[in-house]
Formats: structure tokens, C-alpha cells, sequence
């Protein structure tokens, strides 16, 4: 495809880039969607109501990481689809798999679009 | 391939062809990482030979497309489990009750058809979960609030199928309790509409649940008869505040009269929150395990010694803020005669609820859901080290002081003779009005030699709770026929007559096989093995 893009106006090629990067946003303003909803609730980053200072995934892995990586999901920029596929497609701890039904491949991609945000 | 017992590979994927062409090629999974996530999570036969697995799964998007899969599993005598959500976790999660079946996951199901802010009421398919009801009610400025169980990505369909409770009002917090009217796909694939739903043209569905003649709703009540496609709910009108409160008694053998004081308070609608009783000075060291309930005097001696209330009923009023303060000086005029009671006003909210609100309040009792309760299981309290799951015992006892008591020491007792763990122990949970269930919550591991050991033992705390009278409510899949076994009057006559009903309405057997112990006719022998 590189003739393509040589053959194409610069001003084209910026037109693709924005589209590109629109794209992009959007994927990840969906992932944050479903992050809020389907994530969120145990790995947020508010505390619990049953006085504890953290929701359940957030304190599991608070516990696991010992401060070496943040416990909260949406602070973390080292999950990309696949990693992050493979904690939803097969569980980890208490937390069970997710299934392609509620949870299409898209939609964890477009979890791990809004999670490689920078903050 | 894994393929349903006795079933030839050309049938099995000639269905699955068939199933393919109602709902479309991606919405039929066979193919091991997407099974994976059928799994039962929490199961107590993970990675052993008894492991239940599907064999397939198929996800309909609508009524017509569940009678498709039904009749095409039907005319090849396919064994099919339909899950609504699938996150009955602790109770057999997503997987079947019988190895090899095709799992109709009705997940995509998810419409919220109506909530009718006169009628206090709801009508919603399976897929929809506690989440997606709250988010519905929030966004649409509704008035109405529902009940939630602890864990808030269940199904409103699939939790009051399995009996499943939350916190909030009498009436509602039973999640069956609050059913009115329920659609299913009967085995035939044919449509069947329960209470005034059979009446065309009614505008009484979610108004009032009997119909006329038996009422079948209970046919498709932790069954094996139907594929339930919508379900009607009554939801309670947003009370203006809610007022918690305690009753503390001093001493071992002022429990009788607590509970039976407080008892007669609920029946007579005198309080209509879930009530909670709990002995402080036994709960000390943890506070979600009741420790064992000791003789009086020494019990009398610790409460002397720590200056806690050897029992506490804690009560709820949801309602205008005038009625809730003069229920609660009745409620304590009628226990004030009780030797050194203590009375507690522990909480007082307005609703709508503020931000600050949120932060200091328990989300289910007012009807928020949440998946706080899973920090039990992930991070654990004391010194229990996290798990990587947990099932639930949960056995109906009687709701009385002496039955708290009896129930306290025989579960205590038998998990020290057995050496069971468990991190939640409560055994006087009210979901559900009328009586207590004695709550326990046992680790799982992903770990053979730990689960078999855990079975034989969990088998042996269900017979010995039977030995008592007393009975579980619910059960995951691996204990479902011990807990059936123990319903045994009349020669076993309850599973007897569920088989019969079985046979006439499912006579290929093909849907559910084995749940809560009542199989198909050609698996009975063997209870599907």
C-alpha cells in the first residue's frame, strides 16, 4: 500500500492521520465505557463501603504488587490487549473468566485503547 | 471436539450447524479458549474427570431465536443449560450441571422492556443484571428502587430463579417474592406465559401473580422445565429516609426474647428492613464469624469481662422520616424491660442519596449495586489467606433464639471434627422473611486433592444438618443431589413427583438435566454419570 500513500497529498495524509487518531480516541472512549462498567466496580479506585480503604481487585492486587506497580487498573500503562486478554478470557484469584458474549474481543481491546492512555 | 454423552459426532454438529444458522456463526462458541470461560469458576471439581464442561455454547439474541435453539436441541435430544448472566458464583457459575451440554447463554438478552413508575413494577429479560437495572432507573429518573444482592453482575431473572436475596424490604429482599409474571420456552419450544401474562390483552401482568388455577410460576424455580425469556418484578417506591438502629441484650438467655419480640415487630410491619442479630462478644476477633456459642455462664463472664452485648438485633425502617422515628420509640418501648438493653440510633440518611452518602453506607441495603462484598474472598480477614473462590453452605433453620443457638454449635462443632475451613459464618441471615439461613462461606482452591477433601466434607456437614431438620435453600451443582436426597418424606415423594413433572413437560430430557437433582429419566440410574 506504501504507492498509495505516495501518491497521495500531504494534505491527505494528515486527513488520514487525524481520522487515525479519532479513531483511536473514540475506541478509547468506548473502552472507558466499558471499563466503568464492567471493571470499575473491583478495580476502581474508590474505597469499599465495607471500611475498607480499597475495592476488592484494587486491594487484591495492592497485596500482590506491594507497591511495586499501582494497584489501580487505570493508573497502569503495561496492559496491553493481549496481557489483558488473558486475565479476562481465563480469571485470575476469586476473579472468573469473562465470555465472549458479554465481552467481545473488541471490547477488551478497546479496555486496553483507553487503559494505555497516558494520565 | 467434546460432545454430549451417547450422542454421535454427526448429530452433535449437525445441531450446532442449526444453532449457527438462527443465531449466527459468532454466537456459537466450541472451540476451547472461548469454553474456558464457561467454566464454573469457583467449582469444587476444577481440573478433575468430574469437572462439569459444556460442550458448546449458544447465545440467542431474543425469544424467537430461544425457541429455535430449544426446538433444534429438542428434535436431536441435545442436552441444553441456559444461564441468564452466568455469574452464579458459588452456586455453579456458568457451566452445566451435566458434562457435555450446550450452554444457551442469555446474556445478550439484556432489554429493560418496562418499568412503570404507577405500578411500583418491572419487566426484564435475563441478561439484564443488578448494574444494568440501577443504571436504568438512574439515568430515566426513576422513583423506584429495587433490591440487590451482594454481588451486582448477576442476573434480576437468574438470581430470583435460584432464590437469591438482597437487603432492603420485606416483600422484595426474597428476590422470588418480588416475581410477578414470568414468559418461558417450555422444552417443546412453545411459549408459556404464567399469572394474567396468559391472558391476552391484560394490562394486570405484573399486577398480580396467581392467574387462575395451580400457579406454575414455581415450576421454573431452581428447574429444570423452561427457559425463562421474561420475568416481572415489584420494586419498592424510594422511601424519603432510612433509620438503622440496635437492640442490645446483656446476657446469654435474654436471646429467646430478642428474637421473638423482634420477630413479632416484623410480622407486624412495625419495622420493614432486613433485621440482623449477631452476638458482639463472639464476633470480637472477626467480625463475619460468629465463634462458637459458648454454656451461659461463661458467655455472661466474657460480656462481663469486655463490657460487649452478649446479643444485638439491628433493624432497619425505610419510610417519611416522622413514621420511621415513631416505629423506632415503639420498637424500644417493647424491649425496654429487658434487664441493661441498650438502645443505638447507628444511622440516619435522607434519600435521594448525596455523594457524601455514598461513601459511608452500605450500597445494597438501599438498593446500589456493588461487588464489595468479593473483597471477602480476595483479600480475607484475620488470618485466612486469600482463595481462589468459594461456595456457599446455606441451610434454612428456625427462627428462634434456640434455633441460632443449635445452629451455631452443630456448624462450629462439625467443622472442627472435620477440619473445615470457613471465612463467613452468620447463623441468622433474614433475606428472606419468616425464617433464618445459617450462612457459611467455604473456601475453594484450584487444587484436586483440597476440593475432594472438601466435598466429602461439605456431604458430610449437609447430612448432618438434615439429621437436624434442617435443609439448604441452594447449592452448587456438585451437591445438588445430597441436598435433594434430604427432602426425604414420603419415600423421597418431593423429587418423585418433580421427576413426573419432568417427564411429561421435558420427555427427551434435554433441558437441565440434573439440576438440583432431578434428572431426566434416561440419566435418573446414574444420576448423569
Amino acid at each position: 500500500m506504501k504507492w498509495l500513500y505516495l501518491a497521495l497529498p500531504l494534505s491527505a495524509l494528515a486527513v488520514t492521520a487525524s481520522v487515525a487518531a479519532q479513531s483511536q480516541g473514540s475506541q478509547a472512549q468506548r473502552g472507558q465505557q466499558l471499563f466503568t462498567h464492567f471493571c470499575a466496580p473491583c478495580h476502581g479506585q474508590g474505597a469499599g463501603d465495607d471500611r475498607s480503604d480499597m475495592l476488592p481487585g484494587t486491594a487484591a492486587l495492592a497485596r500482590r504488587y506491594q507497591g511495586a506497580k499501582p494497584a489501580a487498573l487505570e493508573l497502569r500503562t503495561d496492559l496491553p490487549a493481549p496481557v489483558l486478554t488473558l486475565f479476562v478470557r481465563r480469571g485470575v484469584g476469586p476473579m472468573p473468566a469473562f465470555r465472549p458474549s458479554e465481552l467481545s474481543d473488541a471490547d477488551v481491546a478497546a479496555i486496553a485503547a483507553y487503559l494505555a492512555q497516558p494520565d | 471436539m467434546t460432545i454430549p454423552s451417547g450422542m454421535t459426532e454427526a448429530t452433535f454438529a449437525d445441531g450446532l450447524a442449526a444453532m449457527r444458522d438462527v443465531v449466527g456463526a459468532e454466537w456459537v462458541f466450541d472451540q476451547p479458549a472461548d469454553l474456558n470461560t464457561y467454566r464454573d469458576f469457583y467449582s469444587v471439581f476444577w481440573g478433575e474427570p468430574e469437572e462439569r464442561l459444556a460442550s458448546a455454547a449458544a447465545a440467542p439474541a431474543n425469544v424467537e431465536q430461544v425457541q429455535a435453539l430449544v426446538r433444534i436441541a429438542n428434535e436431536r435430544r441435545i442436552p441444553i443449560y441456559p444461564i441468564s448472566t452466568g455469574r452464579n458464583l458459588g452456586y455453579g457459575g456458568s457451566a452445566p450441571v451435566l458434562s457435555g451440554s450446550v450452554v444457551l447463554d442469555l446474556k445478550r438478552m439484556d432489554r429493560v422492556l418496562e418499568v412503570n413508575e404507577d405500578n411500583c413494577s418491572c419487566l426484564v429479560e435475563p441478561g439484564v443484571s443488578f448494574f444494568d437495572m440501577y443504571r436504568h432507573l438512574r439515568e430515566s429518573g426513576s422513583k423506584l428502587m429495587m433490591s440487590v444482592p451482594d454481588p451486582g453482575w448477576g442476573s434480576l431473572v437468574g438470581n430470583a430463579l435460584d432464590s437469591g436475596g438482597g437487603y432492603t424490604v420485606a416483600g422484595y429482599r426474597g428476590h422470588w417474592e418480588a416475581v410477578c409474571g414470568i414468559e418461558a420456552v417450555m422444552p417443546d419450544g412453545e411459549l408459556l406465559r404464567t399469572g394474567m401474562g396468559a391472558l391476552p390483552g391484560s394490562e394486570t401482568w405484573q399486577q398480580y401473580r396467581l392467574g387462575i388455577g395451580p400457579c406454575l410460576d414455581g415450576l421454573f424455580r431452581q428447574s429444570s422445565l423452561g427457559v425463562v425469556t421474561k420475568m416481572g418484578f415489584w420494586l419498592y417506591p424510594m422511601p424519603e429516609s432510612m433509620l438503622s438502629a440496635s437492640v442490645s441484650v446483656m446476657r446469654f438467655e435474654d436471646l429467646e426474647e430478642l428474637v421473638r419480640i423482634a420477630n413479632e415487630l416484623e410480622y407486624g410491619n412495625v419495622f420493614n428492613g432486613m433485621p440482623g442479630f449477631s452476638s458482639p462478644v463472639l464476633a470480637r476477633e472477626n467480625p463475619i464469624v460468629m465463634s462458637m456459642v459458648p454454656e451461659p455462664e461463661v458467655m455472661n463472664a466474657m460480656v462481663a469481662e469486655t463490657g460487649l452485648p452478649a446479643w444485638s438485633f439491628a433493624s432497619n425502617f425505610y419510610g417519611p422520616e416522622r413514621v420511621v422515628r415513631e416505629q423506632w420509640a415503639y420498637m424500644q418501648s417493647r424491649f425496654a424491660h429487658i434487664p441493661g438493653v441498650r438502645f443505638a440510633e447507628t444511622g440516619f440518611v435522607r434519600l435521594p442519596l448525596t455523594p457524601e452518602d455514598m461513601e459511608r453506607i452500605h450500597k445494597p441495603r438501599f438498593g446500589i449495586p456493588s461487588l464489595e462484598i468479593f473483597s471477602v474472598g480476595s483479600r480475607g480477614y484475620g488470618d485466612f489467606n486469600p482463595s481462589d473462590g468459594h461456595i456457599w453452605f446455606s441451610a434454612v433453620i428456625p427462627r428462634s433464639g434456640q434455633g441460632i443457638i443449635a445452629a451455631n454449635r452443630v456448624m462450629r462443632a462439625e467443622c472442627e471434627r472435620l477440619g473445615l475451613d470457613l471465612f463467613m459464618f452468620v447463623p441468622s441471615v433474614t433475606c428472606w422473611t419468616r425464617s433464618f439461613v445459617l450462612f457459611a462461606a467455604v473456601p475453594v482452591y484450584k487444587d484436586a486433592t483440597r476440593n475432594r477433601e472438601l466435598r466429602d466434607k461439605v456431604r458430610e456437614v449437609i447430612a448432618t444438618c438434615a439429621s437436624h431438620g434442617w435443609g439448604e435453600y441452594r447449592c452448587p451443582p456438585a451437591f445438588m443431589d445430597n441436598v435433594m436426597d434430604a427432602y426425604s418424606f414420603g419415600e423421597h415423594k418431593l423429587r418423585r413427583v418433580n421427576e413426573a413433572i419432568k417427564d411429561a413437560l421435558d420427555p427427551n430430557g434435554v433441558l437441565s438435566a440434573g439440576r438440583y437433582g432431578v434428572w431426566p429419566r434416561h440419566l435418573r440410574e446414574g444420576r448423569g454419570a
